[in-house]
């Protein structure tokens, strides 16, 4: 709750740095200090000491849960904005301006997070994405850019189209906004609510960019300043899920027999798509933008099977996708050339860099000792609880092992092959932010108790 | 009730992983070497210790078990009984040996080199030693990571490649374990990932069948067993002669390690159903490899043909489920491991004398060098099961298993042995024998420390050859509780 309130004031206090102060010092403690706040604020939450409270009723819900997840997110972002105020400032200047609508967007993520009412989902997700289209575009004389803002509005105003038609279907079939409200069973549905669920699926597909809706995933990713790419490629995409999660689990939990195999369909061409196509990538960054929609269908495993052990998947998943991909974002915006190439003999170069980046390339693979063993771990055994649709988790495991080949890749090229000194200029606080961030990823990958056990205070 | 010597598994885990993690820090080829040599004889000298220990009643001599997940019912469980201890004392032997060998040679970035053999060393002691199927499967990978960046790093030019397939390989079949564990695991009374509860879980028949296969497979692609052998030629054939050692000396030990413990004991009530098929598929491999292990003109690929073959019939004497071949079967991982690493010594000195390995480009080593002949003679007689030498025990025993079960398996089986003679001795007799050729005509014999290595190799052949009983003795208790844990269900 009070997460929402201070970082869309600290969105407003962000502008106003910007008036009062053209430095970019300035702007950058301000920034640090907000999200540190914000840290600390929502893990009082999380805690059970809030500093204000706000009546909201039906329209807001906050579980242990939620707030959980909305601190692991809020950390991930704490590193990402250390790993890249600085990139932030050189791509595209005007840093307080740029880091308000980066509060603004957090608060987005804290509104759709703990939605009640369907009401709430709309605006949580517009306010997230709303400042994204702007970030997207935020590099002005790039055409590509441009085109990526552009891209990004379009797909994003038209899914937002379908979730308001989806919402408003429902609404007339049940008379309620409020998630538990319309209480849905197994009982047959009237064609409308039907239209209306499977509106509002495909347009959360859209946000987290499943397949078949992944279309505008990869241009406007590779099209985006690098450095706001890694913020919506991981901490925007990571709360879109939980989004996605909460609908299919307050709304139309009961019924989900009736949606599991259309949600499993998904899942299977989300994980084939992104990984089979991430594989004909030149460029490490529409790599990663592929290797965004596989670890989507990792992910949408939590959605299908809704039980406890692909919550805990989707938490852990959050923690090391998004610290991973931040990782590795922040390596590649100070590179010169993005192609496989450009990464190698960078082992030589900066083996500490390149250490670091096999930590979080391992991660994204999935290998043991680090957090995304446990993400994937989870999510495999919540498919498998289930019970159902064993082969979901084979199929899965099996793409797992093709995402080898493109993330070894820039393993390979770092330290198996030559080339030249690409020069990065990596200070002390940079690579202590990376530092931090494989830190984070190794305990979760030794011990990911620590965090789960936070989900049953 | 713990005891100090409780602690020898995690010793003999942290030994190592120490060992690895400071040789990176190291400054300086020599210095790095003699540390690596005298971190891996630390660890032989606690297995060695450990082996003075011994509880007869249960034939555990030790094992450890943290809580480490609470919440998945998974904990650090090692064990060390006789089979674990099998692998680990050929593992604890092996590392100096494979050290000794390696530091004749200069190695590009050193400390890393070394570093990563011994993380290998620590999770191959890792998997050997589990008995919690989550330490287990992170052992399994664990072990991986460091022998794909040592195969990836140094080598012949084809190395990358290589090695990429071997990792796409073993990451496929681990990946498919992974699902077979964590459902064994959905299944178990308790939910525990124990190798007790894993042993107690209550399965049916048909899943049985397809979490059988999910499993086979990854042990199958790791041992090799045909026709999932297809990595190993170029592996072994790529990678610098050390980690060869360690991919083949120790490594395809996993594999069968697994299926005597992790495969069989998990699903017993298939393998009426399916051990036709395995057994078949492993002597197509023994006679499949000992031919083409014939024809090979490269020294390296010889060996790794010459490796499947063996694999393939310890594969074979385990779905047998006879005592005797079991047992057979542990002395021969042992035996094989010795044999195996001392043939790629030999292979290296060569090498590293000549610069080929060709078999067509040698020729009469034997007058120049006799006493690396004399030895490679030994080792080459191990490795043909002569009697005597240490392998004869173990594959009459699992020869003799094979036999009960069927006579035509054994009958195809022990064609593998004859074949592996005939290219074996011809081996010799083109290398060692004949012609002095350009390459070999200035061939010095080999210098005293690595007289040394290999006397060690020869003294381990005779004395396992001569003595088996000790040998058998380790490993009868364990392999009658994992029958027993077939044999009722």
């Amino acid at each position: 709750m009070n997460a929402i309130v201070l970082s869309a004031l600290w969105g407003v206090i962000m502008m106003y740095t910007g008036v009062l102060s053209k430095k970019a010092s300035v702007a950058r403690a301000m920034a640090l200090v907000g999200i540190c706040l914000l840290v600390v604020v929502s893990a009082l939450d999380l805690f059970g000491m809030p500093l204000v409270s706000v009546r909201t009723t039906g329209m807001l819900e906050f579980s242990n849960y939620g707030h959980l997840y909305v601190t692991v997110l809020l950390v991930c972002t704490a590193v990402y904005l250390l790993l890249s105020l600085d990139s932030m400032e050189e791509a595209v200047g005007q840093l307080s301006d740029h880091c308000a609508l980066i509060f603004f967007s957090l608060a987005g993520i804290c509104v759709t997070v703990s939605f009640k009412s369907l009401l709430m989902l709309f605006l949580g997700i517009e306010i997230m994405t709303i400042p994204l289209y702007i970030l997207a575009a935020s590099d002005k004389r790039n055409l590509k850019s441009n085109e990526a803002g552009l891209k990004y509005f379009l797909m994003g105003a038209f899914s937002t189209g379908l979730m308001l038609m989806g919402i408003t279907l429902l609404y007339g079939s049940y008379g309620t906004f409020v998630n538990e409200g319309m209480n849905l069973g197994m009982g047959l549905l009237s064609p409308m609510a039907i239209a209306g669920i499977v509106l509002l699926m495909v347009s959360m597909a859209f946000k987290v960019s499943a397949a078949p809706f992944h279309f505008w995933t990869p241009d406007v990713y590779d099209g985006t300043p690098t450095v706001f790419t890694s913020y919506m490629a991981s901490i925007v995409k990571a709360a879109a899920f939980f989004a996605f999660l909460r609908l299919f689990e307050t709304a139309f939990g009961k019924m989900q027999p009736n949606w599991q195999a259309l949600m499993a369909v998904l899942t299977a061409a989300t994980l084939v798509v992104g990984n089979v196509t991430a594989v004909f990538q030149q460029s490490v960054k529409r790599m990663l933008a592929y290797s965004s929609i596989a670890q989507a269908g990792f992910m949408l495993m939590a959605v299908f099977a809704l039980n406890v052990t692909g919550k805990q998947g989707l938490l852990l998943y959050a923690a090391a996708y998004s610290l991973a991909t931040v990782g590795i974002f922040a390596v590649l915006t100070h590179m010169k050339d993005y192609t496989y190439e450009g990464f190698n003999g960078l082992a030589r170069h900066e083996p500490l860099l390149a250490g670091l980046v096999t930590v979080f390339l391992l991660s994204l693979t999935g290998i043991p000792l680090t957090a995304g063993f446990f993400a994937k771990y989870h999510m495999i055994l919540a498919v498998l609880k289930d019970g159902g649709m064993n082969w979901l988790a084979i199929l899965a495991v099996l793409c797992a092992a093709v995402s080898v080949y493109y993330y070894f890749r820039v393993i390979q090229a770092m330290y198996f092959k030559d080339g030249p000194d690409p020069g990065l200029r990596f200070n002390g606080t940079l690579k202590g932010a990376l530092l931090l961030a494989a830190l984070l990823i190794v305990v979760l990958g030794i011990h990911p108790d620590w965090l789960l056990s936070l989900m049953n205070l | 009730m713990l005891s100090a010597f409780d602690n020898f598994p995690a010793l003999l885990i942290w030994l190592p992983v120490i060992g690895g993690l400071v040789s990176f820090l190291i400054k300086g080829e020599e210095r790095i070497r003699t540390w690596a040599m005298s971190s891996s004889i630390l660890t032989l000298v606690v297995m060695g210790v450990s082996m003075l220990y011994t509880d007869d009643k249960h034939n555990m001599l030790s094992m450890v078990s943290y809580v480490w997940l609470s919440s998945l019912g998974a904990s650090f469980s090692l064990v060390l009984d006789g089979l674990s201890r099998t692998l680990c004392l050929l593992t604890a032997i092996s590392f100096p040996l494979i050290i000794a060998v390696a530091s004749r040679n200069r190695y590009e970035q050193p400390g890393a080199f070394y570093g990563l053999l011994l993380l290998a060393q620590a999770g191959l002691m890792g998997v050997f030693m589990a008995v919690d199927a989550l330490t287990f499967y992170f052992f399994w990978e664990l072990a991986l990571i460091p022998v794909y960046f040592l195969a990836s790093r140094w080598g012949g030019e084809r190395r990358m490649q290589a090695a990429f397939k071997f990792f796409i390989y073993t990451f496929v079949g681990s990946l498919l374990l992974l699902v077979g564990i964590l459902y064994v695991y959905s299944k178990t009374p308790g939910q525990s990932f124990a190798l007790g509860a894993f042993y107690a879980a209550e399965l049916s028949k048909t899943e049985q069948l397809w979490l059988f296969w999910l499993f086979f497979l990854a042990f199958a692609i790791k041992m090799p067993i045909f026709p999932f052998h297809t990595w190993q030629p170029d592996a072994y054939e790529q990678t610098a002669t050390p980690v060869t050692m360690v991919l083949s000396g120790i490594m395809v030990k996993m594999g069968v390690l697994a299926i005597m413990r992790w495969l069989l004991p998990v699903f017993p009530d298939v393998i009426p159903d399916v051990d036709n098929i395995v057994i078949g598929l492993s002597v197509i491999g023994i006679v499949y490899a000992s031919c083409i292990a014939w024809v090979q003109d490269d020294l390296k690929r010889l060996v790794a043909y010459s490796s499947i073959a063996h694999v393939g019939l310890m594969a074979a004497a385990l779905f047998t489920l006879r005592p005797e071949a079991w047992q057979g079967a542990v002395v021969q991982m042992f035996s094989h491991g010795v044999n195996i690493i001392g043939l790629w010594m030999v292979v290296e000195m060569i090498e590293r004398e000549t610069g080929v390995r060709r078999i067509s480009q040698l020729g009469g080593i034997a007058h120049q060098a006799p006493v690396l002949t004399v030895m490679l003679v030994v080792i080459a007689l191990a490795n043909v099961a002569l009697p005597l030498t240490n392998a004869f025990v173990g594959e009459f025993l699992m020869l003799n298993g094979l036999y009960r079960f069927n006579v035509w398996y054994a009958a195809f089986a022990g064609l593998g042995v004859v074949l592996s003679a005939v290219y074996t001795l011809n081996m010799i007799r083109r290398v060692f024998l004949g012609q002095t050729r350009e390459a070999t005509a200035a061939f010095r014999d080999i210098p005293v420390d690595q007289r040394m290595v290999l006397a060690v190799v020869v003294v381990l052949v005779f004395m396992v050859g001569v003595m088996p009983a000790p040998m058998f003795e380790m490993a009868e208790k364990s392999t009658d509780f994992l029958l027993k844990q077939i044999r009722p269900k």
